[in-house]
């Protein structure tokens, strides 16, 4: 799918046509591995996110996250190793202290708290990165628009 | 050489910066032998047709402290920058939008409803009919008009072009030295102003100046400053007691720490971080200890941990939300429950 289609259907803002974008960090050692695993055993799953391979899921600055919102994401998700599974020891440790403290400050700006999901994806689990993408889709689908885009876009008109 | 001409006015603010300005003790002589005050609203007697009167780029410097916040603080920035030839954000407000830019969590109608009908000092805590500020009033003497409180607070430089920064709350007398200096000697001896954009201040961490001693790096609970008798000497993390100092630039001197205070974050972030409080917010999680049990703990254990942080965004963005990525709160729609496609 081209870039120009997919803004066009995320900006959709009403009817049953509106997809969600969401953006998928995956770290380089298990979850992007995960990933290419799920693809390459061609297993089924919605097209609405779109992977950023970080080397581990501690690097995903929570400036990340809020920038992707800020961008109009409608969910994200951040996928890593298992705790002790992690590449650099304690990596896995510091993201999910962070994503619980982004949680609760995503709940303060306004937003769903459940915009941001944190998963755990091995190397070798194909089928768990489909059912996630697959859960978090069909649950931001529930959730609707980021409502920071629509009042973006409320501005310009 | 004639004298140059400086001014100040506040915006959304509390007066501090205006004090902090007379603050700096001596140095006033310093500051009235080579510039005459054209416009201060706080401590000299100009009005503002004054300033519309003047020509334009008259005033050599202007120091704006205070958030934009309504009509007036926007029509004021927009005159005094026409009138400027050198614009200066002075203060947390202006710079970041500072204590006032934590209105952006809630809107202008809420915040006149909740000052002019709940605080427990309003006449009005039982009235059946309120009465509100209103922008326009009809009287038989003539129509009365106040400014618009708007939703967002802005920075300055989110309404004008601004040519330098300075932080702070207020903004430290040495700053303000340093500022002058630079100013006396662009003036006295034509040494070059700094590029535009530029911060007067640090640009490393306040952990950098602070002269604490830090050894384990490490949290293992979080508490109040009031909750724990804190040892002078130490990181105020390694305490327990949410410190900034890791996410604020520096150039205020730790002056609160000295005190025996953590760090609020009034300087705001240095140049290579935009959100503030995302970058605090990722330290804390950092040196948050790692739990024995940490493998078998589901999130919300961690959640559990983590909620130790009372407030994250009062404490993580006290004085920058209007300037941190998200700027202000939003609203979520009621969620729509799908039926399972047969």
């Amino acid at each position: 799918m081209s870039t120009t289609t997919v803004q066009k259907t995320a900006t959709k803002e009403e009817g049953e046509d509106w997809q969600p974008l969401i953006i998928t960090f995956c770290c380089n050692w298990c979850s992007y591995a995960g990933a290419d695993l799920a693809g390459v055993s061609r297993l089924q799953m919605p097209t609405n996110f779109r992977v950023i391979r970080t080397m581990c899921s501690a690097r995903v600055d929570p400036e990340f996250v809020l920038r992707a919102f800020s961008k109009g994401a409608d969910g994200v998700l951040v996928l890593g190793c298992h705790p002790a599974d992690c590449h650099y020891i304690g990596g896995n440790y510091r993201t999910r202290r962070r994503i619980a403290l982004l949680r609760m400050l995503l709940e303060q700006y306004g937003f769903d708290p459940e915009r941001l999901k944190l998963e755990w994806v091995s190397a070798s689990e194909g089928p768990k990165f489909q059912q996630t993408i697959t859960d978090f889709v069909k649950l931001i689908k529930e959730i609707g628009p980021n409502p920071l885009k629509e009042e973006q876009e409320e501005q310009q008109h | 050489m004639g004298k140059i001409k400086i001014a100040q006015y506040w915006g959304a603010g509390c007066g501090g910066c205006d004090v902090a300005l007379l603050d700096i003790d001596e140095k006033i002589l310093g500051v009235a032998e080579i510039a005459d005050i054209v416009f201060w609203p706080i401590a000299v007697d100009t009005k503002l047709k004054d300033v519309e009167a003047m020509p334009d780029g008259y005033i050599t410097a202007t120091l704006y402290n205070g958030a934009i916040r309504n009509s007036e603080n926007e029509h004021v920035a927009k005159l005094l920058r026409k009138k400027s030839a050198i614009m200066v954000s002075f203060g947390s407000c202006a710079c970041y939008g500072g204590i006032p830019g934590l209105a952006n969590l809630t809107n202008a109608k809420s915040v006149l409803e909740y000052v002019y009908t709940k605080t427990p000092s309003s006449d009005q805590q039982n009235s059946k009919d309120p009465v509100f500020p209103q922008h326009e009033t009809h009287t038989k003497y003539g129509d009365l008009e106040l400014p618009v409180l708007y939703d967002t607070v802005k920075t300055l430089d989110q309404v004008i072009d601004v040519d330098y920064y300075m932080p702070g709350c207020p903004p430290t007398t040495n700053l303000i030295n340093q500022f002058l200096g630079i100013v006396e000697k662009h003036v006295k001896e034509g040494v070059p102003l700094p590029p535009k954009g530029a911060m007067i201040a640090s640009n490393k961490t306040l952990c950098d100046e602070c002269t604490r001693k830090k050894t384990v790096k490490q949290v293992d609970r979080i508490s109040s400053a009031f909750e724990v008798d804190i040892d002078p000497q130490k990181c105020m993390l390694e305490q327990g007691v949410i410190c900034l100092g890791p996410a604020t630039r520096a150039g205020c001197g730790a002056k609160c720490l000295e005190g025996n205070q953590p760090c609020r974050g009034c300087m705001g972030p240095t140049d290579q971080v935009q959100d503030q409080g995302g970058s605090m917010l990722s330290a804390l999680a950092s040196i948050y200890k790692v739990q024995d049990k940490e493998t078998q703990m589901s999130e919300d254990d961690i959640l559990k941990i983590m909620t130790q942080v009372k407030d994250p965004m009062g404490t993580f963005y006290c004085y920058t939300m209007p300037k941190s990525i998200i700027k202000r709160s939003v609203k979520e729609r009621p969620r729509v429950k799908k039926e399972a496609a047969p």
